[in-house]
């Protein structure tokens, strides 16, 4: 990746975006059934804009071709906001279905089914992949001290990446899907990401070429794996044969317990290596630099780092427990799960250890509050997780909603809390401002998510190790004492309460967008003095010298 | 070795992490293909027919797996519950899986002949008038939906092409196959059930008179009446190589 500069630089991508368009409005036209059409036009639309706004930009530059290459990522640090609600939404837009059927209207389009996907989908990949795109653009040039290579590769990344979500979450609610969890999106839309993310690892493997810092920062490995890993996993799992190359069906490449085995090779790992090791990424940035303190332990990292990536792909099978799948498999996937537990508190002690020396700032500063708890939730998931992967715990567990309490114990609490974290940080250092709007209204989220989160899953818990105990209870006679409607009845009232903690936590999203925009149109901050120093951009801060995490 | 070399050299760091990502994949997933032992030896199972594809393609559309299981585990009270624990060849010729993770309602897999058609079409018209405390979203639009199958030779020829046994003359037939389905009594139906043995002929939507077209609801209904009826687990030996 080279500085491509002036009208011959723009060549390559002009025709890029030019073969797009054409594929978009063949597409548009020639598609052999009404999703595909649609789909093609929205590509087609969006690459005809991409080739107008490439070509009235010939020759002169929208940003100066020295310091940091900041446009992209306030974009993406914007959509994680934006999609981030969206996301919140759904859910609990689905968790007011489960307690309350009659909302799913009985229309297709706004059916249980459908909806989960767009649940699942922006808030791990449309949330939490802007968070991690944002960071990680972020991150990497910080700490190499290097400009992201390329004029338009950083921002194809960021806008390809949002042509992504919409393909694919408009397409769950028109019914099109490849029906694997969280690999729902059909094979045009797996190509165009392929596609996005190979340019995504370029740019970031770019300006780690271009460094000039001796070493490469351990945030940087965190974040490197998980593009790598994600790469591997989405081609692989994503392996079909479209039924026709102008139509939107596609047939999986595995059947049956190979797919089984490779969804959740890809499932899990998903988890590991997006929700996980992208955002072990954050806190290895995020919490020393709002703390001000260094990293408690390099040695730690460094075996944090290596047994926790080749730990984790190994987990898969403990979500096919006491299935067709083979014991052999099954065992394995128990065995690393359980040894999976060490590397990640390993990693949650050097995170939170970081604090040392600054535990004061736990009381003062709401930013880094966030960013610690999120460190603890990563701890408790990461407790509960190789527990539930037990087999016997597992028989329990599976099918019922305590696993969906410790998906997002991880999610909320984890992922979450970190990724509002960050873009508190990111906000005024993006933007140039003295800090946030407002530090009381980022308290006002702290707590409305820690009690959304609370009440979410100790609410699952309750309902998952009820339904769990129903299922396998027995009359005195020897015979199956409830029926399977009454497992389900019994789990109203958690639903209700799951479902109130889904809107606290909505509403804390929602002040967040608040205090971002208030931010980002340069509104004096309520209460600068109430922030630390560190609050504010860097090149605002009296009397600090903006220096590199290590 | 000194962890500098990673640290310093970022194609090296690449290349380090991938080799170590990938290792886990390899050993769990690749002996799935090649150990005769993953998938028993059973009689009985055959490639969906089309008007049972067309409602499975229908199942994977709303997104029932979300909700849904097709996968007994070996376990005391669900083999009471829902009948023999699934086996791997029971899901052998399923492009995608639709084993589930959440049981947000009961296991399908062997829901087949468990309830009559006529339970499934109000089922889905509004579960509630069936099950009244049922949390399912209603369905009411498939049945009101006309079957398309304009593609579903093309579907067959696809799966063909990976790996699943449709013969061509199975592949040629898909469009006479599926619409005879729901005609009982013709020559056509006798045709389909020599093709798929087992497969189930009648009008799974309950519509009457002359000339009627498959349905959503047909295919759907279809599909579930099929599910798990398969293999006849009174000739299922599960010693020796089927030992789990």
């Amino acid at each position: 990746m080279t500085e491509t500069t002036g009208r011959m630089g723009n060549i390559p991508v002009l025709a890029s975006a030019l073969l797009f368009t054409t594929i978009g409005l063949i597409l548009a036209i020639a598609g052999t059934d009404g999703g595909m059409r649609l789909h093609g036009l929205i590509f087609g639309l969006a690459s005809a804009a991409a080739l107008f706004v490439i070509a009235s930009r010939p020759a002169e530059r929208t940003e100066k071709p020295s310091g940091y290459f900041d446009g992209p990522i306030r974009v993406a640090t914007i959509a994680c906001v934006f999609w981030g609600i969206v996301g919140f939404l759904v859910g609990d837009v689905l968790a007011w279905q489960l307690a309350f059927p009659a909302l799913n209207l009985d229309l297709p389009w706004t059916n249980f089914g459908r909806l989960r996907p767009v649940h699942t989908s922006a808030v791990i990949f449309a949330f939490g992949g802007n968070a991690l795109i944002a960071t990680s653009l972020y991150v990497v040039q910080r700490t190499c001290r290097a400009r992201l290579p390329g004029r338009w590769a950083p921002w194809f990344v960021v806008w390809g990446y949002q042509l992504f979500i919409v393909i694919a979450a408009s397409g769950y609610v028109l019914g099109i899907t490849q029906g694997k969890e969280y690999a729902e999106p059909e094979w045009y839309a797996d190509l165009w990401l392929t596609i996005v993310w190979v340019v995504y690892l370029l740019v970031f493997l770019g300006t780690l070429r271009k460094r000039e810092e001796p070493h490469i920062y351990v945030a940087n490995w965190f974040y490197l794996a998980f593009i790598v890993t994600i790469a591997m996993l989405h081609i692989v799992n994503n392996l079909s044969l479209p039924v026709s190359w102008l139509g939107s069906e596609s047939y999986p490449l595995f059947p049956g317990v190979q797919g089984a085995m490779t969804q959740w090779w890809y499932g899990h790992n998903a988890v590991g290596f997006l929700l996980t090791a992208g955002f072990l990424g954050i806190m290895y940035y995020f919490i020393p630099k709002r703390a001000e303190r260094p990293i408690y332990s390099y040695r730690l990292s460094i075996v944090h780092f290596w047994s926790l990536i080749f730990l984790y792909i190994w987990a898969g099978p403990h979500h096919l427990h006491y299935t067709a799948l083979p014991e052999w498999a099954q065992t394995l996937g128990m065995t690393f799960s359980i040894m999976l537990w060490m590397p990640s508190w390993g990693g949650m002690i050097n995170g939170l250890m970081t604090l040392s020396g600054a535990w004061d700032r736990l009381r003062t500063d709401a930013v880094i509050r966030l960013l610690v708890v999120s460190v603890a939730f990563y701890g408790m998931s990461t407790f509960e997780g190789p527990l539930m992967s037990i087999k016997a715990v597992n028989s329990l567990s599976h099918y019922t909603d305590w696993t969906i309490g410790h998906v997002h114990s991880g999610a909320l609490g984890w992922v979450g809390m970190i990724s509002f974290g960050a873009v508190y940080c990111m906000v005024p250092w993006l933007w140039k401002r003295e800090g946030l709007y407002s530090m009381r209204l980022v308290e006002w989220h702290f707590w409305l998510a820690m009690i959304g989160i609370v009440l979410y899953i100790s609410s699952m818990w309750v309902a998952g190790i009820t339904q769990g105990l129903m299922w396998r209870a027995y009359d005195h006679l020897g015979f199956l004492k409830y029926s399977f409607i009454e497992t389900v009845e019994a789990l109203h009232w958690p639903y209700v309460i799951r479902a109130t903690g889904g809107v606290l936590f909505l509403l804390g999203g929602l002040i967040m967008a608040y205090n971002v925009w208030r931010t980002i149109r340069g509104d004096q901050p309520v209460d600068v003095k109430d922030q630390p120093k560190v609050a504010a951009a860097p090149e605002l801060r009296p009397g600090v010298v903006a220096a590199p995490a290590e | 070795m000194n962890h500098a070399v990673f640290e310093k050299n970022s194609l090296i760091l690449l290349i380090g992490a991938l080799i170590v990502v990938s290792i886990g994949g390899i050993v769990e997933i690749a002996p799935l293909f090649m150990l005769q032992s993953t998938i028993e030896k059973v009689e009985g199972m055959r490639p969906y027919s089309p008007l049972e594809l067309a409602g499975r393609d229908i199942y994977v559309r709303e997104g029932c797996y979300n909700c849904h299981s097709q996968m007994i585990r070996s376990l005391r009270d669900e083999i009471e519950r829902y009948g023999h624990y699934s086996l791997a060849a029971e899901s052998m010729y399923d492009h995608p899986f639709q084993w589930g993770s959440k049981r947000n309602g009961p296991d399908l897999a062997r829901v087949g002949g468990k309830y009559s058609d006529a339970w499934h079409v109000e089922h889905m018209r509004d579960p509630r008038a069936v099950v009244p405390a049922s949390i399912m979203p209603g369905y009411p639009f498939l049945e009101k939906t006309p079957l398309n199958y304009d593609n579903i030779g093309a579907r067959m020829k696809t799966l063909q092409e990976i790996g699943v046994p449709y013969t061509d003359e199975m592949v040629t037939n898909a469009k006479a196959d599926l619409s005879a389905q729901i005609s009982p009594d013709t020559d056509s139906a006798k045709a389909l059930v020599q093709r798929y043995p087992k497969a189930q002929v009648r009008r799974f939507d309950g519509q009457v008179g002359d000339n009627v077209q498959p349905t959503e609801l047909d295919a759907v209904v279809a599909y579930l009446q099929m599910l798990g009826t398969l293999v006849d687990f009174t000739k299922f030996d599960a010693s020796g190589q089927n030992l789990r």
